[in-house]
């Protein structure tokens, strides 16, 4: 199994050479996808806490960056740091709302969606952050400013974000934090009883996965060079980073990267061919399909039933 | 022995329950309740259905707080405290129905409770081997919890429990479902997990088992300590009688 991934992340390295730009551009979208999805599994599928609004943190951060950079001239490289604390201030927030008072379920679900809402409607309505228009950075094609003539660069920087929030996923779920959280999403009371302090380590997984989360924020900024906010703070992004942890497997490690090389590329194909014709949304149809498919018959998740026959073959 | 203290012995007694009562709406489910442990000793908690037993348990291991009274465990008052901080001070309960987390292997169920102790997984997982050893789950230990019979369960959770090396262990009703077989082997891992040095409070139907477990017996009917003492003295007193039977019971002439 490790020299599988190895294998597939060298191949992943050299693969560039061959791709022409677009290509490269998918591959963007998968990488990117697969970080924020790894960074939403860490509360929604390890610690079992279903945030709807993870939207808001890439908002945040992506604003944040963006803003700092062109009034204040900070590098991105350094505002990325500072979008995903300001994400972790806000998840923080968020957090001890819905865990404080108990909010389970659904409940959790609508505090995460209002709070990313909210950051919608605030966003649109503050000219000082473009309001309705957007933000828009202009292309100077600076490294230094996180812009890069050559997509490879980004297509570089996705990968390095998606390999570092696997590999803090990991290293969680191999100490004693990670197998509280997979506790805590099983039995919380039980947990309680067994002195696991269920509140600091729910908060705990929100503040990192929001700061990660956050971080995203930047390459989003920096990547596409214009925040709306009905796109960056909206519900759709939202779902875009739920859906590939569910569909890959959410609490599992690979899950998020696998649901994203599913997705991503499905996502892609369809607003290609039935985007130009005024068919644009008919990748929503999609994922509303394939969802009910695997919770009809993979609710764990593709990455558990592919181990699964992994397992099988192996025995075999 | 007296009827109506602990059993003498050095040092300040490990859990002083203190006049504690509690309320749910017009239901008064437990009043003015007050006992004591000393350290290594067996009580059982015993009544009829509804008489407050379980909300005692609740009450002591920080999943409810009381009305009034005080709980003190170890010469420290609980008030306030969560049931993790509860358990880390070394008071431990399962619950009733059991709660396993259904997806994980026994072992990680077991793990879950020996990390409180021991931080590094390797350790955790070494003393929840040990563990699920001293219950006898060993040969289901990779197995995924919700496959146990309730026999395996009942065991699961006291082994979490075990796991969090407490001073006192408060058992709710362990023995419940269980046929005269089973019963007989958990009474005997009761009796070993007593004899290495661990209290133990247990809410149990089972008179037979409580009989012979128990140094004392409290014994409670609408949330009141009606009766304490020890077993014989206990099992013949009217008032229990009473409580079980009704109060015809006691006064039919006998045949």
């Amino acid at each position: 199994m490790r020299w599988l991934l190895v294998a597939a992340l060298a191949v992943l390295l050299a693969l560039p050479a061959w791709l022409n730009s677009y290509a490269v551009t998918v591959f963007i979208f998968i990488f990117f996808y697969a970080f924020l999805g790894q960074a939403w599994n860490l509360v929604g599928g390890y610690a079992g806490q279903l945030s709807a609004g993870h939207a808001a943190f890439v908002g945040v951060g992506a604003y944040a960056s963006a803003l700092l950079s062109a009034q204040a001239g900070l590098t991105p490289w350094i505002g990325m740091l500072v979008g995903g604390a300001l994400a972790a201030a806000l998840g923080t927030v968020v957090g001890y709302l819905g865990f404080r008072f108990g909010l389970r379920g659904f409940y959790f679900v609508l505090l995460t969606v209002a709070f990313a809402e909210i950051c919608r409607i605030v966003a649109l309505n503050t000219d000082a952050v473009g309001g309705a228009l957007g933000f828009y950075i202009t292309f100077t094609g600076n490294p230094r400013q996180f812009q890069f003539q050559d997509n490879r660069a980004y297509y570089y920087i996705a990968l390095g974000l998606m390999v570092a929030a696997t590999g803090i996923v990991a290293a969680i779920e191999r100490r004693r934090f990670g197998a509280y959280l997979i506790a805590i999403r099983e039995d919380e009371q039980a947990c309680e009883a067994l002195g696991v302090n269920t509140f600091r380590y729910k908060m705990l997984a929100m503040v990192v996965s929001s700061f990660l989360t956050g971080v995203g924020g930047t390459f989003y900024a920096f990547y596409l060079f214009s925040l709306q906010p009905n796109s960056v703070f909206g519900i759709p992004l939202s779902v875009e980073i739920v859906i590939r942890p569910i569909v890959g497997g959410a609490g599992t490690v690979l899950g998020p990267i696998l649901g994203s090389f599913i997705l991503s590329p499905l996502a892609e194909a369809s607003r290609i061919y039935f985007g130009q014709g005024g068919w644009s949304g008919a990748h929503l149809i999609a994922y509303g399909l394939l969802l009910i498919a695997v919770v009809l018959f993979l609710p764990q998740g593709a990455y558990p039933a592919l181990r699964r026959l992994w397992v099988k073959a192996a025995v075999r | 022995m007296s009827a109506d203290g602990p059993a003498a012995g050095g040092g300040p007694p490990l859990l002083e329950v203190r006049g504690i009562g509690k309320r749910f709406g017009g239901l008064q489910a437990v009043h003015d309740l007050s006992f004591e442990m000393t350290r290594g000793e067996v009580l059982g908690l015993i009544g009829p259905n509804g008489a407050g037993k379980t909300t005692v348990f609740n009450l002591l291991s920080g999943f409810l707080a009381p009305d009034d009274g005080e709980v003190r465990f170890d010469g420290r008052s609980l008030a306030g405290l969560k049931p993790h901080a509860v358990c880390q001070l070394g008071l431990v309960r399962t619950f009733q129905i059991v709660r396993p987390f259904p997806h994980l292997s026994v072992l990680d169920n077991v793990r879950v409770g020996a990390l409180a102790r021991r931080p590094q997984m390797a350790e955790a997982r070494e003393r929840a081997r040990a563990v699920i050893e001293q219950v006898g789950l060993g040969a289901k230990a990779r197995q995924p919890a919700a496959g146990l019979t309730l026999a395996e369960r009942k065991r699961l959770e006291l082994a979490r429990a075990l796991a969090t090396e407490p001073t006192l262990l408060l058992l709710d009703e362990v023995m419940a479902g269980l046929n005269p077989t089973e019963i007989e082997a958990i009474v005997g891992l009761i009796r070993s997990i007593n004899a290495s040095g661990i209290s133990i409070l247990l809410i149990e139907h089972n008179m037979r088992a409580v009989m012979t477990l128990s140094g004392r017996i409290v014994v409670l009917s609408f949330g009141e300590k009606i009766v304490e003492g020890p077993p014989a003295a206990v099992a013949n007193h009217p008032r229990v009688v009473e409580a079980y039977l009704g109060e015809e019971y006691v006064h039919a002439p006998a045949r």
